[in-house]
């Protein structure tokens, strides 16, 4: 009952949004309000998270098609989902409290926020096909218009275009898809689609259609290409939600279709899933480490970390199908760690980014530099995030790669040869992927915080209201906690997968609190808890031995630079030349990068120019190759605008008697 | 009891016989360069030298310039913790694996990378990048030989993978042969060594670690310098623990089995420096963009290290 | 097989992995010479299983076979390249159709396809021989994928040397196999005459006469 009264108070925020006009505190209070009921959802997650599986709340509202009322039904799963996206909305409403003075436009984006915070949330209730639909929609209309809300900039626009079309193309895919899954009786409710059997090609189409409908939302490569041009058109607490959350909202898509819905994937699609995982980690990452803009960069890395969780998904499946249904608990409580994980250090490195532009109103990495020192407190977050997402211990990002990793080295037991020789293929890429997020965030992070300011701007970055920097903080915390206690979100996501792979599983079952001992004590395990104490004491031991035997004086110098005293601050290494290795090695064939160097004549002062051109080929091959077929097509078909009446009803006959060809044929069979 | 015991002796033991090993690497050196080389203790003078200056740092660094030593520190030392030395019976064993261990060292190397790049001057980015470029082909090559290294043994965990096979759980196999070799090419990337990074240089162009660590000075450099030495003998103590065992006390051992532990592991390390400072001299270094075929070969070993086990197991 | 033990088995897999990675070693040199001392301590290697196989199988002309690698493969052949490449003033390093990278990733995919391709037809087979035939094909294909993916003539004859390498590795390891020592001699003979070939063109390619001008387009090497 209060889950819903603070969804439809989120109705009311929007309607109190529209009217909000130009008086800041009233959009102060729409976030604010946003924050509390983000808070009541969060709640209202968190209690039915650990409920006995198939006991959870159900409510029927006699709205929606005349013949079908509306189903609602907040179950394991969509708690959980429920608690992700609220911890994302709370952080980011919270920010938003600060930061909608900041806005280019507010006026055109504080009505939307709330519209979109109900789309999501609905859609994690929604226990019927068409209330999802809808409430899919809804999100993705609410974002657009926020990413539209910058519609000056002719960038956004055609980014927000893009985003459309490809939100258009994910929901006819979903449509289609739950069409199926129905069959030809039409039960669209969710029990009834459990109930109902399939045979071998809708089953296909079931679990294609899916994977394109949520995988574009969730920006599966080759379907990623809206992705990071729409993310960050948005203002950055709505692109911490798109990245950080709604892409979460997708994977709970996909997740409800392939474990739920339809519940008996063939094996070969996991390893599509994985194959596609693991090149979505891979080139997510690549494309992160050749950009200069801030938020381009994080959401390019949240198309690596959507591969990495559709990596733990794919291997579920496997081994669902296979019948090894503790290892197929098991990755999906990697898969489902990794999400929670994801959604926490996304939004947090994109609200940090926030901050950054409104500090400095730069979001070029090559303008900034230095921030730690003029912005202390989101310079710590961030670092805390940037450890948090390249995967580091004790921090969360890598108990979840770590709970990745131990399924996969089980996948070699899988029975088929296709995942034999597969598994260790995604595991190298994984682990790639892995590691060149770290070099991505080292970049991103020390050419953002460190060094010295390379621009006015970031020389005089200012610092932040206090509602920004909390925000923030409390994210980095919730960071470290489901790093160093792993447990907490083991045992609670255990409940989940019990109704999707069949076994109730506790990953510490065998050692005990606070052990990771995934399959047994002796298979190999992780303690982030014991971990955290030895280092530390550790650290301390260390501090004390040294300022114990030695002095503990320190001189302030200017840098010694191997005796280069030349104080220029461009002579910096910049985000294009700390790529430079990378982009060599990784790049040069994945790319086309070919790197020109232009120098002027003797005795011309001009400068020696570098170029570095880069081609998209998934971008150049794919997404404008089909628009210049359809280019094609269009101006063929413009043609029959012009006919005469006579063939105009020539191809309606024609049409006709070929519908009745269909159904006499049908018939005969 | 025992196994706390262990596991202190072994937090103290790497630390006080990392310097010993890269002396003794550097007299091996120096004596096959026709030299007759400083005494296998300078590094703990050098140390000692190093605590009593004060530190110099930048007006430019932030607090990362300061905290990134002792953070370095730290995470290698415990990730040494959990590598057995002379026993398998520690305590910690069980608080991090292999994919721990790679990450740990991918913590100090994070903030290393960072420090480096804190300063800013060109030659911290140009080492900060280098090496990263250089991590993102050796982690992957070590995951890939710890993934062969659990096929093999069913375990990632380095404590029962000493175990496994001095129970006699494995023979000779092509996998591990493999794993070997991609774990030497991993280990000398880590560790900046020879035909990788050199050691020794602080000629511009062909540093990465020392690149990095430039600016340091006192006991930050103290501390940066053993970091780099207490892996050197993480990494021997892992190649010799897994591959050559023999010696290693088992839960259970008495003090005789703990002394003759302790025995073979220096005889072992002793062996390793020896060559490791043999391979050094007659070997030239590597272009920079040579790296990124030898990793990647390291990759890939790693990688034909699992596929191969199918081939050798009756499955 | 009951009279070769565990461990015979293990030694003989061992120095066909040895095999295997010298054939890897050859797509990672950039050098000439590099290419040809690896190719030496490949041959060296083929030799050491070859004399194994023969002392565990008691099989004294396998001994033929292994003096043949050894003293053909492993010294004359480098050697005489050696000279060739030194004499004829051939560029010293190796030019690759397609970088070194990914000449390596490929030969890894090709190891998968060996391993995929022999394991259902030996099926019933212990476990051992399968090995030593994925080694074998292995070592196959990367002479093969060598001789495709570098232009200069030496170092295709060394692909197809290798090749051949990895057939000799086949035909020992498999227990029982007739005409194995007259199977190395003749490829022996193959391997002269190719080289003598080269040698052959070269001297004409220098000297420019005018009767092998539209033999020039064809060659493999392009100087």
């Amino acid at each position: 009952m209060l889950i819903a009264s603070a969804l439809s108070a989120l109705l009311a925020l929007a309607v109190f949004g529209v009217l909000a006009g130009g008086e800041m505190w009233r959009h102060r209070v729409v976030y604010l309000g946003c924050a509390i009921a983000s808070l009541v959802l969060l709640a209202g997650g968190l209690k039915h998270l650990g409920q006995t599986p198939g006991t959870g709340p159900a409510i029927v509202l006699p709205i929606g098609l005349p013949w079908m009322a509306a189903h609602f039904r907040l179950d394991n799963l969509s708690a959980l989902f429920m608690v992700i996206v609220n911890l994302g909305t709370t952080a980011a409403s919270v920010f938003g409290i600060g930061y909608c003075d900041h806005v280019p436009e507010p006026r055109r984006v504080t009505p939307f926020f709330p519209l979109f915070l109900f789309g999501m949330n609905a859609v994690l209730i929604s226990d019927d096909a068409f209330m999802f639909l809808v409430s899919w929609e809804f999100m993705s209309l609410a974002s657009w218009l926020l990413v539209l809300s910058d519609h000056r900039n002719e960038e956004s626009r055609s980014a927000a275009f893009v985003y459309l079309m490809m939100a258009t193309f994910g929901t006819f895919c979903l449509l289609t898809c739950f069409g199926l899954m129905a069959g030809a009786e039409g039960g669209y409710s969710f029990p009834a689609m459990r109930l109902h059997g399939m045979d071998g090609l809708t089953s296909f189409l079931v679990v294609l259609l899916a994977l394109l409908g949520a995988g574009s939302k969730a920006g599966l490569v080759p379907l990623h290409a809206w992705l990071p041009l729409a993310h960050p058109a948005a203002p950055s607490h709505v692109s911490a939600l798109m990245s950080g959350v709604m892409t979460k909202v997708a994977l709970y898509g996909l997740i409800r279709i392939l474990f739920d819905l339809h519940g008996h994937v063939a094996w070969g699609w996991g390893a599509v899933l994985m194959g596609i995982g693991g090149v979505t980690a891979v080139l997510g990452v690549l494309y992160a480490i050749l950009q200069d803009d801030l938020k381009k960069l994080l959401a390019y890395s949240t198309v690596e970390n959507i591969g990495v969780v559709v990596i733990g998904l794919g291997l579920a499946i496997a081994f669902k199908d296979s019948g090894e249904k503790a290892l197929a608990a098991l990755a999906l409580v990697a898969g489902l760690y990794h999400i929670i994980n994801h959604s926490i250090f996304k939004t947090l490195l994109f609200l940090s980014a926030g901050a950054v532009i409104t500090a400095t109103g730069e979001r070029s990495l090559n303008k900034l530099g230095g921030l730690l020192n003029r912005m202390p407190w989101t310079g710590a977050a961030t670092l805390v995030g940037a450890l948090a997402i390249s995967a580091l211990p004790p921090l969360n990002g890598f108990v979840s790669e770590w709970l990745i990793f131990q399924s996969l080295f089980k996948g070699p037991s899988l029975p088929h040869w296709a995942m034999k020789f597969g598994v260790p293929v995604v595991g190298a890429m994984l682990a790639l992927a892995a590691a060149l997020a770290a070099s991505c965030f080292v970049r991103a992070y020390g050419i953002a915080f460190l060094g010295r300011p390379r621009s006015q701007a970031a020389a005089e970055a200012h610092t932040l209201p206090f509602s920004m920097r909390w925000s923030m903080a409390v994210l980095a915390a919730l960071c470290i906690i489901l790093g160093a206690v792993p447990v907490t979100v083991t045992d609670a996501v255990s409940h989940v997968v019990q109704p999707l792979t069949g076994v109730s599983f506790a990953v510490s079952a065998d050692l005990g609190w606070p052990w990771l001992s995934p399959v047994s004590s002796t298979r190999g395990s992780y303690s982030g808890t014991v971990l955290v104490m030895t280092g530390l004491s550790l650290f301390v031991i260390c501090i004390v031995l040294v300022h114990g035997f030695g002095t503990t004086r320190v001189r302030r110098a200017d840098a010694w630079d191997c005796g280069h005293r030349e104080n220029i601050v461009n002579a910096q290494y910049s985000g294009e030349s700390f790529a430079q290795p990378l982009r060599r090695v990784f790049c040069s064939s994945l790319f086309g990068v070919k790197e020109t160097v232009t120098m002027p004549d003797p005795g011309d002062m001009a400068p020696a120019k570098l170029e570095v051109r880069v081609i998209d080929r998934i971008w150049v091959f794919l997404y404008l190759g089909i628009g210049r077929v359809v280019g094609f097509v269009a101006d063929r078909v413009n043609r029959m605008q012009f006919l005469t009446v006579r063939r105009y009803l020539l191809m309606m006959f024609a049409t006709l008697v070929f519908m009745l060809l269909v159904v006499a044929v049908r018939q005969q069979k | 009891m025992t196994a706390i015991l262990g596991q202190i002796a072994q937090i103290f033991l790497v630390v006080a016989l990392a310097p010993l090993i890269t002396g003794w690497v550097r007299l091996v050196k120096s004596r096959l360069n026709g030299r007759i080389g400083a005494s296998p203790f300078q590094p703990y003078r050098d140390f000692y030298r190093l605590l009593q200056k004060e530190a110099v740092v930048a007006h430019s660094a932030s607090w990362v310039f300061r905290a990134a030593p002792y953070v370095t520190f730290a995470a290698v030392w415990l990730a040494a913790c959990i590598i057995p030395t002379f026993t398998t019976n520690m305590v910690l064993a069980p608080a991090a694996d292999l994919i721990a261990l790679v990450a740990l060292l991918g913590v100090a190397r994070f903030w290393t990378a960072l420090a480096g790049m804190d300063v800013g001057t060109s030659f911290g980015g140009l080492g900060a990048s280098r090496e990263m470029m250089i991590a993102s082909l050796a982690e992957p090559a070590m995951l890939m030989v710890s993934f062969s290294l659990s096929l093999i043994t069913g375990t990632t965990s380095p404590a029962q993978i000493i175990a496994f096979v001095l129970g006699g759980g494995v023979g000779i196999e092509v996998s591990l042969g493999l794993a070997l070799a991609a774990l030497i090419m991993v280990a000398i990337a880590e560790n900046g060594r020879i035909p990788i990074d050199n050691p020794a240089t602080h000629l511009e162009l062909t540093m990465v670690h020392e690149a990095m660590v430039l600016e340091y000075s006192g006991r930050h450099l103290a501390l940066m310098e053993g970091a780099g030495m207490v892996r050197l003998t993480l990494f021997m103590a892992l190649i010799s623990g897994i591959f050559a065992p023999w010696g290693m006390a088992q839960p259970g051992a008495g003090a005789l089995g703990v002394a003759l532990g302790l025995g073979a592991f220096l005889a072992k390390c002793f062996i390793l420096a020896t060559a490791l400072g043999f391979f050094e001299t007659v070997i030239a270094k590597m272009r920079v963009f040579r790296y990124a075929d030898f990793l990647g070969g390291a990759l890939l070993l790693g990688l034909l290290a699992t596929i191969f086990i199918y081939v050798s197991e009756a499955v | 097989m009951a009279d070769i033990s565990q461990f015979s088995y293990e030694v003989a897999h061992l120095i066909g992995a040895t095999v295997l990675m010298a054939g890897f070693q050859l797509l990672y040199q950039r050098r000439l010479f590099a290419v040809l001392n690896t190719f030496a301590f490949q041959a060296l290697a083929l030799a050491a299983a070859a004399a194994w196989q023969a002392h565990v199988q008691h099989a004294p002309h396998l001994y033929i076979t292994a003096a043949i690698a050894l003293v053909f493969k492993a010294m004359i052949v480098p050697f005489a390249l050696h000279w060739l490449v030194e004499k004829l003033g051939i560029h010293r390093s190796v030019e690759t159709a397609m970088s070194i990278g990914w000449t390596m990733t490929s030969g890894v995919a090709l190891v998968a396809l060996s391993i995929l391709l022999v394991l259902p037809v030996t099926a019933n087979a212990a476990a051992l021989t399968r090995e030593s035939l994925a080694l074998a094909m292995s070592v196959i294909l990367l002479g093969l994928l060598m001789m495709i993916t570098r232009h200069n003539a030496v170092t295709q004859v060394v692909g197809f040397m290798a090749l051949e390498n990895g057939l000799i590795l086949a035909a020992v390891s498999a227990k029982g196999m007739p005409l194995v020592v007259e199977i190395s001699i003749a490829f022996s003979v193959l391997v002269a005459m190719t080289l003598f070939g080269i040698f052959f063109f070269r001297i004409r390619e220098r000297f420019e006469t005018l009767d092998l001008n539209d033999l020039e387009t064809y060659r493999g090497d392009r100087q």
